[in-house]
């Protein structure tokens, strides 16, 4: 069980961690600046299991691999997005961070409610209602299967 | 069935007679860039491999261009960890030499390639008809290690461009026309292929405006098809293509457009979306607290030729900062040999190093709470230029030159 923050459409990347933070050393130091445009108590706020609900192309913009990195520091368990922008959503799988792309879900949403997802059976519950996500192509579930892209360089 | 541009790169690089959109390949890279955004997290990563090695290190191409010179204690840290680590690997590198894909444009991109860059805009390639993209540092560094990556190969929407742009009207007014007709996602995961009689008239630095503008459609790459000012390009600065694609006449495209330049009108993007544009004279007598004429998109010789030729003579207004940042720098030392940043500087403009600059909005010229930037930048997302309640409009050279002047949003047919 995890909580919702809801943003709406066309979230870029700049919103999610801004360019001023982005060469600091590392991204604990960064991870405190998380939405601080949209929403300046996210990162106080954000428990680990947490969830990012949004409307559609989360993620547009820059490919700061930051951005995704930023939100699985602090523990935000999956983004479920109408849609994602294609460069988030590959770096979100290669950082072994779940992108879900769900098209009802953000309606049937407000911020701060409870949800809960199975990943395995790619079932959603909020509300009392269950919602199916989109399946992974079967090369993203892979990596992200084995935690991602550079767990496959160790092997 | 015939292929696509983008399906032939994508087959060539995956040692492949043909591939289809949907395809997921795995293909060999040309060449892999990477700037000071993410590099020093790249360096981390690696030097936490198992057995860190580079595939070619002869591919590999390093830039310091989004904060230089460094701005802070930080910056200077993650600068001179990815200084080093070029240094010791022998990984071509450029710092203070422009803006990363004017570099990149000058130096290394040919058509027929395939390149990673560790930034969105990596798409600007497609001027010289090559298939560039944007990844981050994990993909980044799977490719240094390995050589290789996996696509997803897109389908392509086409533009067939006929007529040529009026006096006045530039490529900038051209793609954000085009990105506001077809939305912030309207290319997302697709090509953008650029053809037709139209193209013929554009130059390389519009080709390149053009190019670079696509992912703020959310595009993979974007093409054009090459013809004598591409190779003439090529030729004045010394390189050769690997491979002239152009798609098959019986290729399939997911949607075509055709584009009448000559109904093209001078536009800018408003605060907070590229895809939030109007008719510049909808936006007119907007005040403004700074203007910007730079970046990969607008920063460029014939950039600067047409800001001057807006300038020569007037003064930037009092209350408005005017920041004008050459690309590179082969663009500076032109512009100092035609005298244009002698124009600006008499105008009251600050002229600066080549660098991302407000584009970038982390180290120069970035704006206060409640201010207005114009700028030929890429962006014009929430706080991209400075503080979280701030505004930026994209507009074309001459509109922000003229608009550096006025102290308010105007065409340059005003001055």
């Amino acid at each position: 069980m995890g909580k919702v923050f809801r943003f709406q459409k066309d979230v870029d990347t700049d919103q999610i961690i801004a360019s001023q933070y982005l060469l600091f050393p590392t991204i604990d130091e960064m991870k405190v600046h998380t939405f601080e445009s949209l929403n300046s108590d996210f990162a106080s706020q954000v428990k680990p299991g947490d969830f990012v609900v949004a409307d559609e192309n989360f993620g547009c913009g820059s490919s700061r691999e930051q951005a995704p990195s930023v939100l699985k520091a602090l523990g935000v368990k999956a983004v479920i997005a109408k849609s994602f922008a294609r460069i988030f959503y590959r770096n979100s799988i290669n950082i072994g961070m779940p992108v879900i792309v769900s098209k009802e879900l953000y309606d049937a949403v407000e911020d701060g409610d409870d949800m809960e997802l199975d990943l395995q059976a790619g079932i959603i519950t909020a509300n009392g209602k269950e919602y199916s996500c989109t399946k992974l192509p079967s090369k993203m579930q892979e990596i992200l299967d084995q935690g991602g892209l550079i767990a496959s360089l160790n092997n | 069935m015939g292929m696509t541009m983008a399906e032939k790169i994508i087959a060539c690089a995956a040692g492949k007679e043909s591939c289809r959109a949907g395809d997921i390949e795995t293909v060999t890279l040309d060449r892999l860039m990477s700037n000071d955004g993410t590099t020093h997290l790249t360096i981390d990563m690696y030097n936490n491999l198992k057995n860190p090695h580079i595939a070619d290190v002869d591919k590999l191409v390093w830039i310091i261009d989004h904060n230089i010179p460094a701005d802070s204690p930080k910056t200077a840290a993650s600068h001179k960890k990815m200084r080093d680590f070029a240094r010791e690997n022998g990984i071509t590198f450029y710092e203070g030499e422009g803006v990363c894909h004017q570099v990149m444009m000058e130096n290394h991109v040919r058509p027929g390639e395939l390149i990673f860059g560790a930034d969105s805009h990596t798409c600007a390639y497609g001027a010289l008809g090559a298939f560039g993209t944007g990844v981050g540092c994990t993909d980044y560094l799977y490719a240094m290690v390995t050589g290789t990556s996996w696509l997803l190969v897109p389908e392509t929407i086409r533009f067939n461009l006929t007529g040529s742009l009026k006096h006045g009207v530039y490529a900038r007014d051209l793609i954000l026309t085009i990105i506001g007709r077809i939305s912030a996602n309207g290319a997302n995961y697709k090509a953008m292929e650029f053809a037709g009689e139209g193209l013929k008239g554009l130059s390389i630095a519009d080709r390149i405006s053009i190019c670079n503008l696509c992912v703020e459609a959310g595009a993979k790459t974007a093409l054009m098809e090459v013809d004598d000012v591409a190779l003439d390009y090529l030729k004045e600065h010394g390189r050769e293509p690997k491979a002239i694609y152009k798609s098959d006449d019986d290729a399939v495209f997911s949607e075509v457009f055709d584009i009448d330049l000559n109904e093209i009108e001078p536009i800018v993007a408003k605060p907070h979306f590229v895809d939030n544009v109007v008719p510049v004279k909808e936006c007119e007598g907007i005040e403004i607290d700074e203007a910007f004429l730079g970046s990969c998109n607008n920063g460029r010789i014939e950039d600067l030729r047409v800001g001057a030729s807006v300038i020569k003579g007037k003064h930037v207004a009092d209350k408005v900062r005017f920041l004008v940042v050459p690309a590179s720098r082969e663009v500076y030392q032109q512009a100092l040999k035609e005298c244009l940043l002698d124009i600006f500087m008499d105008a009251g403009a600050m002229v600066m190093n080549p660098n991302c600059s407000v584009c970038w909005g982390a180290c120069q010229g970035v704006i206060g709470e409640g201010e207005t930037l114009i700028s030929t930048g890429t962006r014009n997302f929430k706080g991209r230029a400075g503080h979280k309640d701030s505004f930026v409009y994209l507009a074309s050279a001459a509109t922000v030159t003229a608009s550096a002047i006025k102290g308010y949003i105007v065409t340059a047919d005003k001055i």
